[in-house]
């Protein structure tokens, strides 16, 4: 009895449910239009695009409010409707393969100035049309003819930042960051306690700025200057790392790593004791910018989402969200978003104005501008500094990599199988021996 | 009629074999190309002949799950004797918590594990220690135990429970006591399950990449490792070389290990 109750109650409340949805939908009002779907292959990093709704903190889904605002606006004039395929990549190098290698035609991509410079050699990117994107002018003049594409031919800026290093305040002391060195990481003092890149090109890097060495040098003894530092930087490691980075120093299970300032402030705002300088000796600048790979099928669309991510909404959801400072002049003179960045990730000590534009606030507020000249880019590597950077690399990960009590252990398990099984098969034969004989014996008696 | 039979046959087959052929046959042609040519394109020996700067890892890589799978084994044994020999209610709660782990995702129980015996982690904020476990290679075999440990259990079991009973009684009966009726027959009659098991742990132990990555910290390379940095960087060639004399090496391992185990049996591979 009782289960026909639930079941009548469930079946009227789906008919109630039922009228209810049919009702919002006569009330829209809108006659929907009968045009194909056309899809749209976005291809980003992890964790660089605002994909939540959360207007305390001025978010919102914009690739949802990008569809919505193409089929609202847009379909009429292209006869078609949009949908955003959107999937991540980790590295330059995993979309690199991707692109080359993928059957999928992506239609937008968002690498690093490097990789845009590589993928241009390789005839992987498409010129742009910037006569379509009416929103091109919201962004900074300073980003514009940067030297991976220096006519603007190709890329639109994303996002930026620099490469800091994030020490926990709490347990490295203040005559040692006084300095505001590279050789923090290289202090004994704090040994065991100091996190590395787990990738040549990074890793490399730290050493290279700190001894003023030609980070995109073309000559090996070059980096194999650096490769001594590593060497000598590898016992006072916790280890060479990745994304753990992010909990090792959320835990204060390391206290010093290098790190991206965008990536810096999520730490931050979830222990208020990080903290972080730029280097005296120079660092690393970065440039994100989107691009349209060759084999994209939806060039147009592209266009329209490109101009979509730098319009002044999409473009300050996103920089709130991913934390990384905006080359969009939109975005950074809006008296909005310097509140929201304030709101969402001030801390203590930190103010994120001043660590993504490198002002502080009243400053920042009366003028902007950055200032790129003791930093330097990563630039494409040749191929033959690649392996051997790369064999590099190797030396330093073999290096004092094995301890005595894994090939006694190891050679003594292999020795006690191996005798082991040998003794049993000596057994068995001996024993089959010892039958045959019997049964001999036994033809012999009769 | 036999002729009938046999297209019947290899209709049936036909999935199967597109499936192996696309999957397995057309990969590993793909690896032998990258492992003998060069950049261009070009047949070349060069990939195969740089692998001996790779030896220490390689090396160091089966020390690491040679040691691992013999503590899985000095686990897993008992434990899978233990499950056998429980009653059938109780055998079958024993497989389900041996695979409850399982249906977590590898890389998640690898990534949890890191969380909970770092510097900073759970295990030393519990005890008020600071011991450094995440980055030594202890907790890389700590890692490769406990991720492979149900791979060594799960064939041992299924072979101990397939045991006649009547063999453990007539063993007893003839005058042996329980820990010579473990050694004298279980044990021999297990051993293919222990050959399964023991493949199913070594493998993928030499293999990893994952896990020496987050527990390892870093600070050595195993060769999946290796292998996956070649990939990365676009170094298909080197990496396709690294694989293949790998993939030679562990069919030659089991093969070996084959020998030792019962000839009517057969081994699992090769």
């Amino acid at each position: 009895m009782k289960t026909i109750r639930i079941a009548l109650l469930l079946c009227l409340m789906l008919i109630f449910a039922s009228v209810l949805c049919s009702c919002g939908s006569e009330d829209d009002g809108e006659v929907k239009r009968d045009y194909p779907t056309k899809t749209l292959n976005v291809y980003n990093w992890g964790e660089y695009i605002s994909d939540e709704d959360d207007e305390e903190c001025g978010l919102f889904d914009v690739n949802s409010a990008f569809e919505e605002f193409f089929n609202k606006n847009l379909a009429d004039d292209y006869g078609f409707y949009v949908k955003v395929n959107y999937s991540t990549y980790a590295t330059n190098e995993d979309m690199y393969a991707k692109i080359t290698n993928s059957a999928v035609a992506y239609d937008i991509v968002i690498p690093s100035d490097y990789m845009i410079q590589k993928m241009i050699n390789a005839g992987l990117l498409m010129p742009l049309d910037y006569s379509k994107l009416s929103n091109y002018r919201n962004i900074n003049e300073d980003f514009k003819g940067l030297y991976y594409d220096p006519e603007d031919i190709y890329s639109v800026p994303y996002t930026y930042g620099m490469l800091g290093i994030i020490y926990n305040s709490e347990f490295v002391d203040e005559e040692d960051i006084a300095e505001e060195s590279w050789s923090l990481l290289w202090n004994e003092k704090y040994k065991g306690k100091i996190l590395q890149f787990n990738n040549p090109r990074d890793a490399f890097g730290t050493a290279m700025y700190w001894k003023d060495l030609d980070i995109n040098s073309n000559d090996p003894t070059v980096w194999n200057q650096a490769l001594e530092l590593l060497k000598k930087q590898k016992p006072l490691l916790q280890g060479y790392v990745n994304d753990e980075i992010f909990n090792k120093m959320k835990g204060a299970s390391a206290y010093i790593a290098p790190y991206f300032a965008g990536d810096f402030l999520t730490m931050a705002a979830e222990n208020e004791d990080l903290n972080l300088y730029y280097p005296k000796e120079g660092t690393n600048y970065f440039v994100d910018a989107m691009c349209i790979p060759t084999t994209s099928k939806n060039p147009d669309i592209a266009h329209e989402y490109i101009n979509y991510m730098i319009s002044v909404e999409a473009a300050t959801a996103n920089a709130l969200y991913i934390g990384y400072a905006s080359p969009n002049k939109a975005v950074t003179d809006s008296d909005y978003y310097k509140e929201m960045l304030s709101y969402n990730y001030d801390t203590e000590y930190v103010s994120a104005w001043d660590v993504l534009y490198g002002k502080s606030k009243d400053e920042a507020n009366a003028s902007y501008s950055h200032n790129p000249a003791y930093m330097d880019y990563y630039r494409d590597e040749n191929v033959d500094i690649q392996s051997h950077v790369n064999s590099l690399w190797e030396s330093l990960k073999t290096e004092n990599s094995t301890e005595l009590w894994i090939h006694i252990t190891s050679i003594s398990i292999v020795v006690g199988v191996l005798s082991f099984a040998s003794y049993d098969i000596y057994i068995k034969k001996k024993r089959s021996k010892d039958y045959r004989m019997r049964d001999k014996a036994k033809k012999q008696q009769k | 009629m036999m002729k009938k039979r046999s297209v019947m046959h290899s209709i049936a087959a036909a999935p199967h074999i597109f499936w192996a052929i696309l999957f397995i046959v057309l990969p590993l042609i793909i690896v032998i190309y990258y492992a003998f040519t060069d950049d261009t394109g070009a047949f070349s020996f060069d990939n195969i002949l740089s692998l001996g700067e790779y030896v220490p890892i390689f090396v160091l890589s089966l020390e690491l799950s040679v040691i691992a799978t013999f503590i899985c084994l000095l686990i897993g044994y008992p434990l899978a004797y233990i499950m056998a020999k429980a009653k059938p209610e109780h055998q079958k709660i024993f497989v389900m918590l041996l695979m409850l782990p399982m249906w977590t995702n590898l890389l998640i129980r690898t990534y949890s594990i890191m969380a909970i015996l770092d510097d900073g982690g759970l295990l030393n904020t519990i005890l008020g220690t600071s011991m450094h476990i995440v980055g030594t290679k202890g907790a890389v075999i700590f890692g490769m135990v406990y991720d492979f440990l149900p791979y060594m259990v799960l064939p041992i079991y299924t072979c101990i429970s397939k045991i006649d009973k009547h063999m453990w009684e007539a063993a007893s009966d003839l005058g042996c006591n329980t820990f010579q009726v473990i050694t004298k027959v279980i044990f021999p009659l297990s051993m293919s399950g222990v050959i399964s098991g023991v493949t199913m742990v070594l493998v993928p132990s030499i293999s990893t990449f994952y896990i020496s990555q987050k527990l390892g910290g870093g600070t050595f390379e195993l060769i999946g490792d290796t292998i996956e940095r070649q990939f990365v960087t676009g170094a298909y060639n080197v990496g396709g070389a690294i694989s293949l004399v790998m993939m030679i090496l562990i069919l030659i391992s089991i093969g070996v290990m084959n020998r030792f185990s019962e000839e009517d049996e057969g081994g699992i591979i090769v």
